[in-house]
């Protein structure tokens, strides 16, 4: 086994993204290819950390460490389990994606367009394998900076603004984190995430360090109330800053409560469980509610998003009620399902962030009033929009329906009330997905611009089609990422369920 | 120590980077007398050239045994000969970014560099001060540099108004210092920190005797916050911060707060050790208020060396937090943050300078608009020093606050440092205003870099160095908490 995989994973892209800056965007061409190159490398070898993987346990494999900050036992301490291999898996898989599309798309400082996508890359693939505290925080916080340019300097008219809320609204949340990171270090000697699985805490401190977690993996997710930065930055960022953001940066945040929230403060995960599932519940109900209304496609599928992650914490914070002695089925359904669905959730946002990216590239609107009657000109790109819109409203055989499917199965368990309110989803995210399909796609042409688009090139064909697929296969064939999960989520359920008063 | 109290030559060696500085500073003030024209440029590098020797001579007295000489009114130890070097290094690199300015600005004149090295003097003196005597000269022979520095541009209104506004109030701190220092005196019997760490530690604090020793201590912390600039002490920073050529605010506001620091610690901690108790409280809420005030008022700034004197007031509180703690590690913390603070300051106002053209002081947060396209390599510099500043992992900011946080976190202030941190977010907005100039709005105006070579390079090297140092903090964390 390469011990310096992970490494390799995270160093190869931020280095690369170095180099692609010292090309410049005089040597455009140059950088474009090194960069997806780079990526599609990455990429492949991301994948023999699924091959090589054992899933017959739930300890860290792939393992790295090194002395850091001696001072304060701080290790360059890296590691993956089933929960976080999946995640990588999927950084490396989007990453080439919003390469590819913005290929052409970006003209104003490429290399500088793709560098910052690289070295983004490279963070979060950090951000999911760390395993020390500080060197988490430090992946953590390090990959807002390209995000913030990438809103800032590609994106729409009102940029500066999100650019700036987005960065301050995670900046805020996670200080709270290193906080009690802090604390735990002072109280336990050791920077080590699974060190301080082990760490006793008493019932007060874990509410603390509970709600300090909260708030930065809330912010991330998002969750309701604090979700109003998403829509502004994804309708302000370029379509791969969309892309990454909606299929990645949010899964940190429901990482976030996997790797810390759980198996940290177990005591506090049960006390609050209701308030998380309530907050969960709204962000399912009422965002579906409010992205009905959206005029703006970007701002539709925003909305959309946050109902969609709404799953995630909810599935996660339902096994305290789902969980009966004897009978861990219907937690372990929740868990899985929750991580299902961040990956379906990454596959189908990408796809119709891509989407709208196609229109967005043609006709530089996103509204959806500019739009109807795009099946006349754009038929095969209708063919795939429709079917990433039937994902994102969960239609069975899609991805999009199993996570969900587990997650309401697993609610169902605990209160069937809270069950009915998540099945509704099912519904409202018909409406709402249809509903804008019907109007951009089907109808008369009513903008003579619309009669003039140009069906979708070999590039965009591509990276819908590759999405497509996986958008299929997760739905036919979920087995095989459960498979390589279901260890670890055991052993979370273990830890979630084990007093540490 | 029997000795301590005698003169003996044979042990002049311990101040011997000062003894040759006096020396340089005579030789270069004399032969800049008779420098003509063509030949002022000499005068840069005989300063430089003497700044280096005493650096070495500095750095070779690293390791040894303290030593406390003239009848224990200096003293040489570890903490002195580091910060002696790090003052030095710090000046020599503000002066290259500084001559690049005084040539546009056309202020470029001998007396400039004698008083830096005047200056300079009077810091080394202040780190191996042991006597309160001594430390007050110290800080008068830098106090009176630094007025008639700021004053060099007599023909700007600005300037002169900087020069007196600071003399007048540092005239009022240094009396504060004073007074306090005689109440001390009167109660102790000596000026010597040793005698005094020995008094306070044997002295009942509680009894109305000592109560004398309150009094003058509180003097004393108000002096020292005047000239550290904490809140509600501060005034003077963002008006002399703005009113002085630029040069000067670099020089200003990086070296003599080592030399703030260093009379802090040979006082508080060396001397009045034993009444940390009383003075910590007094540094809570000043640190407290510094943090706050530097974070929100910053907001409204437009003028960045007005914005730069408020993040100067909230970095402060952060060092100030280290002393709260009371403890060796704590220290540690707050010169770690210092020298992490010196780094950042000089690439923030070195690029400031870079900015500079002839006759027009590039001194607008606007003026950095589009730095991004017309020169990227130092938009990147100046992505890297505000994210450094505000705290954002990887560079060194963020260690500094980190290992502030730590401590003050393990000395059971868990309240303090939420409040620290939430400030640190509302700072985060001023440095993102910057970023936000350079990279997502465009230029009405060309921007050239004029500067040399030799200032390129190390403006490049010092802003790279807040990311390296970022990445790789242990020796840095090491150094500070040896000093201790």
């Amino acid at each position: 086994m390469d011990n310096s995989l992970l490494s390799l994973l995270i160093w190869l892209p931020i280095f690369g993204g170095a180099l692609v800056i010292w090309l410049g965007n005089e040597r455009a061409n140059t950088a474009r290819w090194l960069s997806v190159s780079l990526s599609i490398v990455v990429f492949i070898m991301s994948l023999s950390l699924y091959t090589e993987f054992d899933s017959s346990t739930h300890l860290m494999q792939f393992e790295e460490k090194a002395s850091w900050i001696s001072q304060f036992d701080v290790y360059y301490h890296i590691g993956v389990d089933g929960i976080s291999m999946p995640l990588i898996i999927l950084t490396t898989f989007s990453s080439i994606l919003v390469l590819i599309a913005g290929w052409e798309v970006i003209q104003t400082r490429p290399a500088h367009y793709m560098a910052a996508f690289l070295m983004m890359e490279g963070l979060i693939i950090g951000v999911f394998s760390a395993l020390d505290g500080i060197l988490f925080y430090a992946f953590w916080e390090a990959s807002l900076i390209p995000m913030l340019l990438i809103i800032g300097v590609w994106g729409g008219d009102n940029r500066v603004y999100a650019a700036i809320k987005f960065f301050l609204y995670t900046f805020l949340g996670s200080v709270f984190m290193l906080v009690s990171l802090i604390y735990m270090y002072n109280k336990g000697g050791s920077f080590s995430i699974l060190d301080m699985h082990n760490l006793s805490l008493s019932a007060s401190e874990q509410a603390w360090i509970f709600w300090a977690f909260f708030m930065a993996f809330a912010v991330k997710v998002p969750m309701f109330p604090v979700h109003t930065w998403l829509p502004d930055a994804h309708v302000q960022a370029p379509t791969g800053g969309s892309v990454i953001l909606a299929a990645i940066m949010l899964k940190m945040g429901g990482y976030g409560f996997f790797r810390f929230s759980l198996p940290i403060t177990p005591d506090a995960s049960l006390e609050f469980s209701e308030i998380v599932i309530i907050l969960s519940l709204i962000a399912i109900v009422y965002i579906g509610f409010v992205a009905l209304v959206q005029r703006d496609m970007k701002k539709l599928i925003a909305y959309s998003s946050i109902s969609h992650m709404g799953f995630v914490t909810l599935g996660v914070f339902a096994l305290f009620l789902a969980y009966t002695p004897g009978a861990a089925e219907g937690a372990l359904l929740g868990l899985e399902g929750a991580m299902i669905q961040m990956i379906s959730h990454g596959f189908i946002s990408a796809a119709m962030f891509l989407v709208v990216g196609v229109l967005y590239d043609r006709l530089h609107s996103r509204e959806i009033s500019t739009y109807g009657g795009v099946i006349n000109s754009m038929p095969k790109f209708t063919g795939f929009a429709v079917l990433f819109a039937m994902a994102n409203a969960g239609l069975p055989g899609t991805s999009g329906f199993v996570g969900e499917f587990m997650v309401i199965l697993g609610v169902m368990q605990a209160n069937i009330w809270y069950a009915v309110l998540a099945g509704t989803t099912l519904i409202v995210g018909a409406a709402y997905t249809l509903w804008m399909v019907k109007r951009v796609f089907w109808g008369e042409v009513t903008n003579p611009a619309v009669s003039t688009l140009s069906d979708i090139n070999a590039r965009e064909f591509g990276i819908l089609a590759i999405l497509a697929v996986a958008v299929v296969a997760m739905g036919l064939y979920p087995q095989p990422v459960i498979d390589v999960m279901h260890v670890s989520i055991e052993h979370l359920l273990n830890q979630a369920l084990t007093s540490k008063l | 120590m029997n000795n301590m109290y005698t003169f003996d030559t044979s042990t002049l060696w311990a101040a011997l980077p000062e003894i040759f500085l006096l020396g340089a500073i005579v030789v270069v003030l004399l032969l800049d007398l008779f420098l003509t024209k063509p030949f002022k440029q000499a005068t840069y590098y005989l300063m430089q050239i003497s700044l280096f020797i005493t650096g070495v001579m500095a750095f070779n007295l690293i390791d040894q045994p303290q030593t406390i000489i003239f009848s224990g009114s200096f003293i040489l130890d570890n903490m002195a000969s580091v910060f002696k070097v790090f003052m030095i290094g710090s000046t020599m690199v503000a002066m290259v970014y500084t001559r690049h300015y005084l040539i546009q600005h056309a202020l470029f004149r001998g007396e400039y560099f004698v008083l830096v090295l005047l200056s300079v003097l009077g810091m080394m003196v202040m780190v191996s001060g042991y006597s309160l005597l001594t430390l007050y000269l110290g800080l008068e022979i830098l106090s009176l540099s630094l007025y008639t520095l700021i004053a060099i541009a007599r023909e700007r209104a600005g300037a002169v108004e900087a020069a007196l506004k600071y003399f007048v109030l540092g005239a009022i701190a240094s009396g504060l210092l004073l007074y306090g220092m005689s109440m001390i005196y009167g109660i102790s019997g000596s000026i010597n920190i040793t005698d005094i760490a020995n008094f306070a530690a044997n002295a009942d604090l509680a009894s109305r005797e000592t109560l004398i020793l309150n009094f003058g201590l509180v003097f004393l912390v108000i002096g020292i916050a005047f000239k550290l600039g904490a809140v509600p002490f501060h005034m003077w920073v963002p008006d002399v911060y703005q009113g002085a050529p630029t040069s000067v605010t670099l020089f200003l506001s990086t070296v003599p707060k080592v030399a703030a620091v260093a009379m802090l610690v040979r006082i508080l901690v060396d001397g009045l050790g034993a009444m940390h108790a009383y003075w910590a409280d007094l540094f809570m809420v000043l640190a407290v208020l510094s943090i706050a005030l530097g974070s929100v008022v910053a907001l409204m700034q437009t003028n960045i060396k007005r914005l730069l004197a408020y993040s100067t007031i909230s970095h402060v509180g952060f060092i100030m937090l280290g002393f709260v703690t009371g403890v060796i590690s704590g220290y540690g913390a707050a010169v770690f943050y210092v020298f992490v603070y010196i780094l950042m300051s000089l690439a923030a106002f070195g690029i400031v300078i870079l900015l500079n053209k002839k006759g027009f002081e590039a001194d607008q947060i606007s003026d950095f608009k589009g730095l991004s396209k017309h020169s990227p390599w130092f938009a990147l510099m100046m992505l890297v020093v505000m994210l450094s500043m505000a705290g954002v992992p990887p560079f060194i900011g963020f260690y500094a606050k980190f290992f502030i946080l730590q401590q003050v976190i393990s000395a059971g202030f868990v309240t303090l440092a939420v409040v620290a941190v939430v400030f640190a977010v509302i700072s985060a907005y001023y440095y993102l205003q910057i970023i936000k100039s350079m990279y997502f709005e465009e230029s009405d105006k060309d921007i050239t870099i004029t500067a040399p070579m030799d200032m390129q390079l190390v403006l490049s090297i010092n802003a790279v160095l807040i990311l390296v140092v970022g990445i790789f903090p242990d020796f840095w964390i090491k150094l500070s908490l040896s000093l201790f």
